[in-house]
């Protein structure tokens, strides 16, 4: 036993020595290299975060509005004094009705009549919204003149601000959109119930407005419908269409590579040349109105199209032979197999192709500059071809304004297009995830 | 001495010898790809300077196993490895040793030639580059020129080493792979079934090299290929199903085998 | 009748023939519908073809020619003095006589007669049905309007008679085509594969649109500024001249836009190409799943985020935020608080167009990496080199065409990106190098030369044309070019 254990030992041959392979600075490498990793990682999702809170700290408050609730007097003597709203109804739509609101504010402020700074100072703390708001009332119910009503009026857009906290009170009053006898009446209020935040529905169904407090994205929100409807209903079939011809029956020669090196392209196209084909085929060749949500429908169809065939002939693709072989032997005709066998199993990944597509087309915004879109809208389009504005379109004419609360509106508008794309896109994930299939 | 039985202080003498006179020694070595177990308690020695042969039907373990002696599947996600496997009387799966170490002291040689996209001489050139084993240029001119001419490639290619690897013949190519493992100067030289994507003229280039190879090298080869273990290997050892069948000298083995299903293989009743 | 009635129309005699052709069939099979070709549903829509296809031609013939006849028609009448002005007054000219028209059909028929012709009095009648009139309109002109009414009219109603005409005969030329061995099928998908074709046709078409329209206005354009002076001009200053003052007409220099696009485009992606590739190569090669899990979806998020939004961040956040950060930096040196980055800079834009191209970067990169065949990594980590070694010099150095095709691609998207500059680069075209200042890019000048009132003959209008196709042309080569590259690289690991 003895003897085989020393025969062993003197099997195993000297260890050689171990060489040195420079592990310690290699793994001190490999650390660096692995940091730099974890840092562009780390960097792409904190701005993704910076860009979210931004926007979103800016911008939720544009959800809430801050009212006025007072009893508001429907003098006769200011909104018809000489009693000829029978005779002529258009009386009732000029009258003053803004001095009503400035009234009520003053009488239960406690401003004197005569005080004119004072009764200035009170108008500009309501916005000029309130003259559509009462005169709405007085039209829809002439009865109400004479009588005393509660009403909740639109406070200004500067009040508003301050109300919310978003104008810095330490700012010297001089330099200061509110001034110190305002903010003392908005506490006063406040204290009494009488000025408080508000749900504000204004801002879904608004038109534009140059007042911030009465600017709303309602108009906006329509025009993307339209423009949506449109182009799900052309680039849907045509994509669909296009990408059978191409993956299924299309034969491999130079035109249809053409075609595909074609389709690649446009889809990397920038999307501003795609506004100057609208504005210059649709606009100016064939003579279809400027801002309309039907050229914008058009032109967002044709930028959209590529990627609905890409998307789609990637899921065609993905349907095993074995399906289409099944299908033509038992007799089926190609198209037959197509329409009826392998068209419905790609269809869950054509339709997450098309709602992505669809929600790029939403956020899109350079192409509808160039046909016109920018336009003021103030009311509501009933057909496609009136004219009308887009939700992004609608967020980069807020940009543009210098006032404190249409960076709030604008934050808000963009919350109300971000949640859109959220369900848009989760949308196409629950799809994705309930019909894929592995073959 | 009167306590123990016979057989368990040889049983426990056994165990010690292993570790030190085998280079390689497998223990109790069982592989899981997430819940599925891939091997079973696998006892497996590796001698030095000998070439061993894994045979066995396809899916029998024999490639698992091979890599678990470098750590190669430490690449796959959720594959977890129990047991314990030494190297010089080292386990190669502690917390101290370093897999790059590792793997500079046990080459490997894929079934595919894999050459890099880089140069003849860049192939070469990479292994004693990454762990600084040249001093100088001429020290890797030397080291390049050495593992070709190891691996029977230098006259083919001596011409042409700044040409692509990747333009070489399917054997040049896995000679050239040899070269590049050779290169490290390991102790112990993997092969995943080193011929399976070549011709035969070119397979029995491989064979005569990896016999040329065996003076200085430990090799474990993995082979589908029954003619080719008798050819080249001094030991084999039977996998069926995760677990190892039999392990025995390489005459014995084709000739008389221990086992009924190694017998069964080797007659070609399955596999 | 006007098309809007005759669609639903035409629509009725559709489903009527398909109705007939199916019933056609199931009487000629009479009963065993193993006599006939095909189901008897082919029948049906092969008479549908017939009763649509062929009508639905000739209305879209006659809409697209009946306008342009009844123009020159109109236009030939008019009186010498018209006839002989420049192509544009002829122009307005028969603007003012359609949108007379436009009126002249709102009025009743017994209050233009007695209106008679006075154009005075028809542009109040006008006026108080709420059709502005731009100008006093002139006898002629009112006579022409009629005419122009009267042609329409009777055009409509030819239209409608022969559209109707056409489907009814298509419908029954099918229906006399129906019979046991007639091969329905074969024909219907000969149609279906014809649409299919048609629509494959789209996206030349959106191509050849693309090109034919910004060539001619950007022919337009360079007749009236040379091209050199254009594509070499080192000024940009297009002043809006009144209209006919053609002695302020200003200057078009392509280079200080083309500089601003190249040297912002530059700035992003010195963001977005390290940025992208190290996270795609983390990712792939590094993270855990559950980290990719989480990580991915999340810069794939950063490219779902409208290019709008990013122009405001930059505006209200990323602008300030360096304006102020750098009136501080120069507040600590050199006591003088003044800020040396521009709130609407180069910086400011670039650096917020980069956030908006990593997740290109990494998801372009994140596949060109795994596509690299996992042998090669094997080889390099059975020679006992670490995974940063690996990915140094094997993945790297083989996933390196790709990569770069990768890189020209979103190259491409930084020269097209248009909100974000917009916003934030600034209006300002100069030549200059520091990126703290504003610079202006061809997509913004893009912009501001085509919003507003617009008069398509003018140079400043026009330039956007030639602007666009000077983009498109940069940026299809890029693309070409990256698409050549990737395909090339596919095909060598397939």
């Amino acid at each position: 036993m003895t003897d085989a254990i020393s025969s062993a030992a003197g099997l195993a041959r000297p260890r050689p020595a171990r060489r040195d392979i420079g592990i310690k600075r290699r793994y001190a490498a490999e650390r660096r290299f692995r940091a730099y990793g974890i840092a562009a990682l780390t960097f792409g999702i904190v701005f993704l975060f910076l860009l979210v809170s931004s926007v979103v700290s800016k911008g939720y408050t544009a959800f809430q509005q801050t009212m006025i609730t007072v009893p508001v007097e429907f003098t006769e003597a200011i909104i018809d004094p000489k009693n000829e709203r029978a005779e002529n109804p258009q009386k009732l739509m000029t009258a003053n009705y803004p001095l009503l609101a400035r009234n009520a504010v003053a009488k239960v402020l406690g401003v004197a009549e005569n005080d004119r700074t004072g009764l200035r100072d009170v108008n500009k703390m309501i916005s000029d919204g309130v003259r559509s708001q009462l005169r709405d009332m007085v039209v829809a119910n002439p009865a109400l003149i004479g009588t005393t009503q509660t009403v909740s009026l639109l406070a200004a857009g500067d009040l508003d601000s301050a109300f919310k906290g978003q104008i810095s009170l330490d700012v010297p009053e001089a330099n200061r959109k509110v001034n110190d006898k305002q903010v003392g009446w908005m506490n006063q209020l406040a204290e009494s119930g009488a000025l408080a935040k508000h749900f504000n529905t204004g801002i879904f169904v608004n038109g534009n407005s140059s007042r911030p407090e009465a600017a709303g994205v309602g108009v906006a929100l329509i025009g993307s419908f339209y423009m949506m409807l449109i182009v799900l209903v052309l680039s849907l079939p045509i994509g669909v269409a296009a990408s059978i011809y191409l993956e299924e029956f299309a034969p491999k020669n130079r035109l249809t590579d053409l075609i595909e090196v074609n389709i690649n392209n446009l889809a990397a196209v920038p999307s501003i040349v795609y506004g100057l084909l609208g504005l210059a085929v649709f606009i100016n060749f064939a003579g279809l109105p400027r801002s309309a949500s039907l050229v914008g429908g058009l032109v967002l169809t044709l930028m959209t199209l590529p990627t609905i065939i890409i998307a789609t002939r990637a899921a065609l693709k993905a349907v095993p032979p074995s399906i289409r072989a099944a299908a033509l032997g038992l007799g089926a005709s190609k198209m037959q197999t197509i329409f009826h066998h392998v068209l419905p199993l790609a269809m869950p990944g054509i339709l997450t192709g098309t709602i992505i597509g669809l929600a790029h087309a939403l956020g899109e915004t350079a192409p509808l500059l160039l046909i016109g879109m920018v336009a003021f809208v103030a009311n509501y389009p009933t057909t496609p071809l009136d004219p009308s504005t887009a939700l992004p379109v609608q967020i980069y004419m807020w940009a543009n304004e210098a006032e404190r609360a249409f960076v709030e509106r604008t934050s808000g508008a963009i919350i109300i297009l971000l949640l859109f794309l959220i369900v848009m896109n989760v949308g196409a994930i629950l799809l994705r995830r309930r019909f894929e299939r592995r073959w | 001495m009167n306590m123990m039985s016979e057989a368990a202080v040889e049983k426990a003498l056994d165990g010690k010898m292993n570790e030190v006179s085998y280079k390689m020694v497998g223990r109790e070595v069982s592989v899981y790809y997430g819940d599925k177990r891939a091997l079973f308690d696998v006892n497996l020695n590796v001698r030095e300077n000998t070439v061993t042969a894994l045979i066995g039907p396809s899916g029998c373990g024999k490639s698992t196993f091979l890599r678990t002696l470098n750590r190669m599947n430490d690449t796959i996600d959720n594959c977890r490895v129990t047991g314990r496997i030494t190297l010089d009387g080292d386990d190669i799966y502690d917390k101290e040793i370093d897999v790059v170490e590792l793997r500079a002291r046990v080459g490997m040689v894929f079934q595919k030639p894999n050459p890099f996209p880089k140069s003849i001489y860049e192939n070469v050139a990479y292994g004693p580059k990454i762990h600084g084993l040249a001093r100088n240029k001429a020290d890797m001119d030397h080291i390049v020129e050495a593992s070709l001419q190891r691996a029977g490639l230098w006259t083919e290619v001596k011409d042409r080493l700044h040409e692509s690897g990747t333009g070489l013949s399917g054997g040049q190519q896995q000679r050239l792979c040899i070269a590049r493992a050779i290169a490290v100067s390991p102790e112990v030289i993997l092969m995943d079934e080193p011929c399976s994507a070549l011709d035969p003229i070119a397979t029995a280039r491989v064979e005569e090299l990896i016999h040329e190879l065996r003076a200085n090298y430990t090799i474990v080869i993995v082979t589908h290929s029954m003619q080719q273990a008798a050819r080249v290997s001094q030991r084999t050892a039977m996998f069926h199903l995760g677990q190892l069948v039999e392990e025995n000298d390489t005459d014995k083995m084709f000739t008389n085998p221990d086992d009924q299903r190694t017998q069964d293989y080797i007659m070609g009743r399955f596999g | 009748m006007s098309t809007s009635i005759l669609l639903p129309i035409l629509a009725v005699i559709g489903v009527a023939a398909y109705a007939a052709g199916v019933w056609r069939a199931n009487a000629i099979a009479r009963g065993a519908s193993s006599r006939l070709h095909s189901r008897p549903g082919y029948y049906g829509s092969f008479v549908a073809l017939w009763a649509l296809l062929p009508a639905l031609a000739l209305l879209v013939l006659w809409l697209i020619a009946s306008p342009l006849y009844i123009n020159a028609a109109v236009r030939s009448e008019f009186p010498e003095e018209v006839t002989t002005l420049s192509q544009a007054e002829q122009g307005l000219n028969f603007g003012m006589v359609s949108s007379l028209a436009r009126g002249m059909s709102v009025l009743a028929a017994e209050e233009i007669d007695r209106i008679g012709g006075d154009p005075a009095e028809l542009r109040a009648a006008l006026g108080a049905r709420g059709v502005p009139l731009a100008g006093e309109p002139k006898p002629f002109m009112v006579q022409a309007a009629g005419d122009l009414n009267q042609m329409t009219a009777a055009s409509r109603t030819m239209m409608t008679v022969a559209a109707l005409a056409v489907s009814l005969a298509g419908a029954f030329f099918g229906l006399s085509r129906v019979a046991p061995r007639f091969r329905a099928r074969n024909k219907v998908e000969k149609a279906v594969l014809a649409s299919l074709i048609v629509a494959s046709s789209i996206a030349i078409l959106t191509t050849i649109g693309i090109v034919l329209s910004m060539l001619t206005e950007a022919t337009h354009f360079f007749t009236r500024v040379p091209a050199w002076e254009f594509f070499f001009g080192t000024v940009w200053d297009p002043r809006f001249a009144a209209a006919g003052a053609t002695a302020s007409e200003g200057q078009f220099g392509l280079i200080p836009l083309l500089l601003g696009t190249l040297y912002i485009g530059f700035v992003a992606m010195l963001v977005a190409v390290p940025v992208g590739l190290f996270s795609a190569i983390y990712m792939s090669e590094y993270a855990s799943r559950q980290v990719r899990s989480v990580a991915k979806p999340l810069l794939e998020v950063l490219a779902g985020i409208p290019t709008i939004v990013y122009g405001f961040f930059a505006l209200t956040a990323v602008g300030p935020f360096l304006r102020d950060l750098s009136s501080q930096l120069n507040g600590l040196v050199t006591g003088n608080y003044a800020n040396f980055i521009q709130a609407q800079s180069v910086l400011t834009a670039g650096f917020v167009m980069g956030i908006m191209l990593i997740p290109y970067v990494s998801s372009l990169s994140d596949d060109i990496i795994t596509a690299v065949p996992r042998a090669l990594r094997d080889g390099s980590l059975g020679l006992g080199a670490t995974r940063s070694e690996t990915i140094k010099r094997v993945t790297l150095p083989a996933a390196l065409p790709g990569i770069v095709g990768a890189i020209l691609m979103t190259a491409s998207r930084a020269i097209g990106e248009t909100m974000i500059v917009v916003l934030a680069a600034g209006v300002a075209a100069r030549i200059q190098w520091n990126p703290f200042e504003p610079m202006t890019t061809v997509t913004v000048k893009i912009v501001s030369q085509l919003t507003g009132d617009l008069e398509f003959t003018s140079p400043q209008t026009l330039v956007a044309f030639a602007l666009g196709i000077t983009l498109f042309a940069i940026t299809l080569c890029l693309n070409i070019y990256a698409l050549y590259i990737v395909r090339k690289y596919r095909e060598q690991y397939e």
